[in-house]
């Protein structure tokens, strides 16, 4: 069968564009059925970027859903041996209430998951592909890393108040310095007040300190990982954090995609279900995210899992209005 | 300098004191002075494009690109929630999210509470947190009149001087959150024009 290339719209061309990259780095394509049983998505709610799903009963009787979301699917469907790595890549269409009407729209989105053994190299491969991706689309592009244990290291013990620290880690995600100024200066009045530097509100005030410091640094790792380690050093759960951050980005180190990353801790993943590295990917002309992904180690875990997993999404229905690059 | 930073402000009085601010951080744009109709104002020089538009939509223009940064009251974030960056507060537009009632009014516990409101998502979640009951009631202006006319029990609303209030026999009987006008930023404008955009929000730090 031949035929000409130049018959295929933007999306299909950027749909095969990935395929090749992906297939070329030794992914395998996965291809799954359109539905899913509803308890998967009940379930594990919050994981769903909005949590209303398109059910209906099945001739069996069954709840079923047409399906929000590929990652849980591809979770489920691919139990690991240990020491078993899985490299798996798709092209899914999803069924999720759009922001702007309100109603459900199908929206096509592609990406990859690996899964198992996940190792350093693994992540910076997956940073690296993410990277790939988007470069694909568009030469005007950048990709914000944050890394959530890091942030954790330096939020834990801010406050036991869990609306609180909600409230502190909207501000990071916002960039809100005076909003978190504010918050975490309510916090500490409610410490004792005795003795001098040494007093708990003392130790308290450095350690707000340092998180507010964190929040204003950003930019490409070149730029950041030198101070970013000067504020890290004494806090062994950020060092380490941070070895890993390190390890990681290093992977850009000399390729033409060095320039268009940068660290940023204001990028956001949930908790609930994220840890270690968190990604998102950005288009000159596109106002939000186009891609997003990061280590979910913790759904791992509560889907009864004892392995590792890093992936991320693209979302080609955000891309109509990019004009490709030539070649 | 590849393209204009492009800034929506406030329309009214906030929007006249904020450029007045741009313009000393370092993005002036003197047409914008003239006293005419015109939304847009350009001035290639400073790079930077100014457009008024009605307050409650800046939020809207910056989430969705169309501007880079804006400045937007902190109850318009806190009602529509959008997703942009809050750069900087800048101190000004000072005012309140407050709970208003009749003169002596006395809240009857036992019965859903009636707020007539144009911050639906604010009353909601001020009341949630309480976990009082109530029914809202969304209005688009006027909303002082609800109370008096039967319409509602109480009114939550932006209070800045409490004249209005003072005038309809109305009284403050709880301030939900204190409001400033806030520089906002698009989240994907924020990674292409990072430069410019970190001149406008030191130089506007300067003055606040």
């Amino acid at each position: 069968m031949k035929f000409d290339y130049s018959i295929l719209d933007d999306t299909e061309r950027i749909i095969f564009a990935l395929r090749a990259l992906y297939d070329a780095r030794g992914y395998r394509r996965y291809k799954m059925s359109k539905f899913e049983e509803y308890d998967l998505y009940a379930r594990h709610k919050d994981f769903l970027v909005s949590d209303a799903v398109i059910t209906f009963t099945d001739t069996n009787g069954k709840l079923m859903a047409l399906k929000p979301d590929v990652t849980l699917s591809i979770v489920k469907n691919n139990p690991t041996a240990p020491g078993e790595t899985r490299k798996l890549f798709y092209n899914e269409n999803v069924y999720r209430v759009s922001k702007g009407t309100n109603s459900f729209k199908e929206i096509m989105q592609t990406g990859l998951e690996c899964i198992g053994n996940v190792d350093t190299a693994c992540i910076s491969e997956v940073l690296l592909l993410a990277a790939e991706s988007l470069r694909t689309v568009s030469r005007n592009y950048a990709l914000e890393i944050s890394d959530l244990s890091l942030l954790s290291a330096f939020t834990d013990g801010l406050t036991d108040d869990q609306k609180v620290m909600g409230q502190m880690m909207k501000c990071v995600q916002e960039k809100n310095l005076h909003g978190l100024t504010e918050l975490l200066g309510r916090c500490e009045e409610t410490l004792p007040e005795k003795g001098g530097d040494t007093s708990e509100r003392g130790r308290y005030r450095e350690r707000a300190e340092a998180l507010k410091k964190l929040l204003q640094i950003y930019g490409c790792p070149e730029k950041v990982l030198p101070p970013l380690t000067k504020l890290c050093a004494g806090n062994p759960a950020a060092e380490q954090a941070l070895g890993n951050l390190v390890e990681a980005v290093s992977v850009f180190d000399g390729t033409p995609m060095e320039a268009s990353v940068q660290i940023d801790f204001s990028c956001a993943a949930d908790m609930n279900y994220y840890n270690g590295i968190v990604f998102r990917g950005f288009l000159d002309g596109v106002p939000e995210s186009v891609l997003s992904g990061g280590q979910y180690d913790v759904l791992m875990r509560k889907m009864g899992r004892q392995a590792g997993a890093v992936g991320f999404a693209v979302y080609l229905d955000l891309l109509e209005r990019i004009t490709l690059p030539e070649d | 300098m590849d393209r204009m930073l492009n800034v929506a402000l406030p329309k009214g009085r906030l929007g006249e004191k904020v450029y007045d601010m741009f313009a000393r951080a370092g993005f002036p744009c003197p047409s914008i002075l003239e006293n005419n109709r015109k939304l847009i104002f350009e001035n290639p020089e400073a790079g930077v494009r100014y457009f008024w538009v009605k307050p409650s939509d800046v939020a809207i223009y910056v989430e969705r690109g169309a501007a880079d940064v804006g400045v937007a009251g902190k109850d318009i974030l806190l009602e529509y929630q959008p997703e942009v960056y809050e750069l900087l507060d800048l101190h000004t537009g000072v005012c309140r999210m407050a709970v208003a009632a009749p003169k002596g009014f006395a809240e009857d516990p036992m019965r859903t509470l009636r707020v007539a409101t144009k911050f639906t998502n604010i009353a909601m979640d001020h009341y949630a947190s309480k976990g009082r009951d109530i029914e809202l009631i969304h209005l688009n202006g006027s909303i002082e009149i609800a109370p008096i006319l039967g319409l509602s029990d109480v009114i939550v609303d932006i209070v800045e001087t409490g004249t209005t209030l003072k005038e309809n026999d109305l009284e403050v009987i709880e301030t939900i959150v204190p409001i400033t006008a806030r520089l906002i930023a698009n989240r994907s404008s924020f990674r292409f024009r990072q430069k410019e955009i970190r001149r406008l929000a030191e130089g506007l730090a300067a003055l606040v």
